[in-house]
């Protein structure tokens, strides 16, 4: 064995070319795959209820057998996902907060809403109801529940009757709301021992309900799942009314306004984004929206909205989303379309 | 980028403003990792007297199963107290799930592997001798044993400080017996979970404010830690006597 001189390589010197040499070609693999060997991809950023319950997933399996596009689909909060979309990770989104889209569209962010389903929030509490909001609207149940905890015997903050999601979600907003029109002001309440804020996902803060033996505000779809599966107890004791209206619109992303984030896509796909829209308001989809779920829960987790406003049927359901979720009479007021004037007529 | 920036700003005035909200988290995680620990060594430190000081069968069978447990994932541990502390599990009766003392239980259970793994090889260490020699200077047994967990204490102390690491910085335990509840009862969210809310909620400012302090938090122990070990002062501090007493003799021989 004959002694090379200083010019051998050390063997951690080999060890860190090959280490190196293996990160550039996965890294590098990933990038040319995800490019070039891939569909076009429509980047979607989504609210929970509508994937956790498996819609969008039936929806995505649908779509992407007829259309040439891969669905990337983000389930995050509606605050969230309204952040993906002015940060330009995002070409589309799908929420259910009329008052954060509003705000969203008149800042420019978003073009062409359009309402593609409706279902209703819940309060659910468990079986013996102590706070007895049973029957009652969901402005007197949340007075109970207030009244209920404000003079429960145990004040400690062990026993918490209201668990509430907290993070900025469109459940989230809707609880707001619904405690305001109840004379509350959810930030002062959220300081009450009774009081319990998860700041997690609907089925979590459902469990921590469940738990606790305590009332929490859901919707349907994922209560529904949670609850036919015996995951939890608790169960729906105000259902259907009109201040528990639940919306959901589809936006797509501003491509004049929105700079892509580069690091996830070149630019908005607004064509795509478009022809996604147009595919969820179309008579096949809304179908298949309405279907979604009655084969395991015996009811409609989400029901179709397009048909019902289209017609303006006397329905008491059509005003209440007009009241709910139009803009000055308009699910989307004509400065806020971009093209596609056949989604309004 | 911006936003980034912000966040980093928005998290600097937080810390610096003495942000009650931010002060309110740091403190829990502090109290409940703190009493995690304290809870563990009562258990974990005996364990490992027990265990390093006697001879039995099956010795290297428990030592790796504690050594394994280190990499036990947390969230494996969460899952596995939820179904323990929940409604339908065996130790339901109590209501601990969703409270402090969940929290602090299990963080408990998930440092007992690290006490009594570093506690055991911290005490099989030390100079066997130095139990004989405390025996022949009249020590009983039990005198001796704590003698010889006198000199190993440089190792607990360290298996303490890890362990202290460890449970304030995990987030499945704490997130899945904790619930991470804010709110105006009794709270059970801490610096992980506040982060993983706040960031997913885009309250960037506070998340990476409870970030900041988290890093503060570990750094500044394990800073303390070393400065210590390096100026040998946990030995000096609790004198170590036998040790010296053994040196001394030797050098008179």
């Amino acid at each position: 064995m004959t002694k090379h001189n200083g010019e051998k390589m050390q063997t951690w010197q080999k060890l860190l070319i090959v280490a190196a040499l293996a990160t550039i070609i996965v890294v590098a693999g990933t990038l040319i795959y995800f490019n070039y060997f891939s569909k076009r991809r429509l980047f979607i950023s989504t609210t929970t209820s509508l994937y956790d319950t498996g819609l969008l997933d039936a929806i995505e399996a649908d779509y992407e057998s007829t259309h040439n596009v891969d669905l990337w689909i983000t389930a995050v909060g509606t605050g969230i996902a309204i952040e993906h979309a002015k940060n330009g990770d995002a070409d589309i989104v799908l929420v259910h907060s009329p008052s954060v889209e509003k705000t969203f569209l008149e800042d420019g962010y978003g073009v062409n809403r359009k309402i593609i389903a409706y279902n209703f929030f819940t309060i659910v509490g468990p079986a013996e109801d102590s706070a007895q909001i049973s029957g009652k609207t969901a402005t007197e149940a949340l007075n109970n529940i207030v009244a209920y905890g404000q003079n429960m015997a145990d004040q400690s903050g062990q026993t918490q009757i209201w668990v509430s999601r907290g993070d900025n979600s469109g459940t989230h907003s809707k609880e707001i709301s619904l405690w305001k029109a109840a004379g509350y002001n959810y930030t002062e309440l959220a300081t009450e021992p009774w009081f319990a804020v998860t700041g997690q996902g609907m089925g979590a803060t459902l469990t921590v309900a469940d738990q606790k033996d305590a009332y929490v505000l859901s919707d349907i779809g994922t209560y529904l799942k949670f609850h036919a599966d015996g995951s939890i107890a608790i169960t729906a004791l105000i259902l259907e009314e009109q201040s528990l209206l639940n919306v959901y619109s589809v936006m797509a992303v501003n491509k004049e306004t929105v700079q892509a984030n580069q690091t996830v896509h070149e630019q908005i796909n607004f064509n795509d984004a478009m022809g996604f829209i147009q595919y969820l308001v179309s008579p096949r989809t809304q179908q298949l929206i309405t279907d979604f779920g009655k084969d395991t829960y015996g009811q409609s987790l989400f029901h179709e909205a397009v048909q019902p406003l289209k017609n303006n049927a006397p329905q008491p359901i059509v005003s209440w989303i007009k009241d709910y979720a139009f803009f000055d009479g308009s699910e989307c007021p004509p400065q806020y379309r971009n093209g596609y004037a056949d989604l309004y007529t | 980028m911006a936003d980034v920036l912000g966040g980093i700003a928005k998290a600097f005035q937080l810390i610096v403003s003495g942000d009650p909200e931010l002060y309110g988290i740091v403190s829990r995680s502090l109290f409940f990792s703190g009493t995690g620990i304290i809870l563990a060594a009562l258990w974990g430190t005996p364990l490992a007297m027990l265990i390093a000081l006697r001879d039995f069968r099956g010795k290297t069978i428990i030592k790796t199963f504690f050594s394994t447990l280190i990499g036990l994932p947390t969230v494996v541990l969460g899952l596995i107290l939820f179904l323990i502390f929940s409604r339908g599990g065996p130790l339901g009766f109590l209501g601990l799930l969703y409270t402090p003392a969940a929290i602090i239980i299990g963080q408990a259970i998930l440092v007992t592997p690290i006490l009594v793994s570093i506690g055991v090889s911290a005490i099989e260490s030390v100079d066997p001798e130095i139990m004989n020699l405390a025996q022949t200077l009249g020590a009983s047994e039990s005198q001796a044993q704590i003698a010889v967990l006198k000199e190993a204490v440089n190792g607990v102390i360290l298996s303490n400080i890890a362990s202290f690491n460890r449970a304030i910085g995990e987030l499945g335990v704490v997130l899945l017996v904790g619930g991470n509840i804010a709110g105006g009862g009794v709270r059970t969210d801490v610096l992980t979970t506040a982060i993983s809310r706040n960031t997913a909620i885009g309250e960037i400012g506070l998340a990476v404010a409870l970030g900041i302090l988290l890093m503060i938090i570990v750094f500044t122990i394990n800073i303390i830690v070393a400065v210590l070990r390096k100026a040998n002062y946990i030995v000096e501090l609790v004198k170590a006597p036998y040790s010296r007493l053994k040196r001394s003799r030797e050098t008179e021989r």
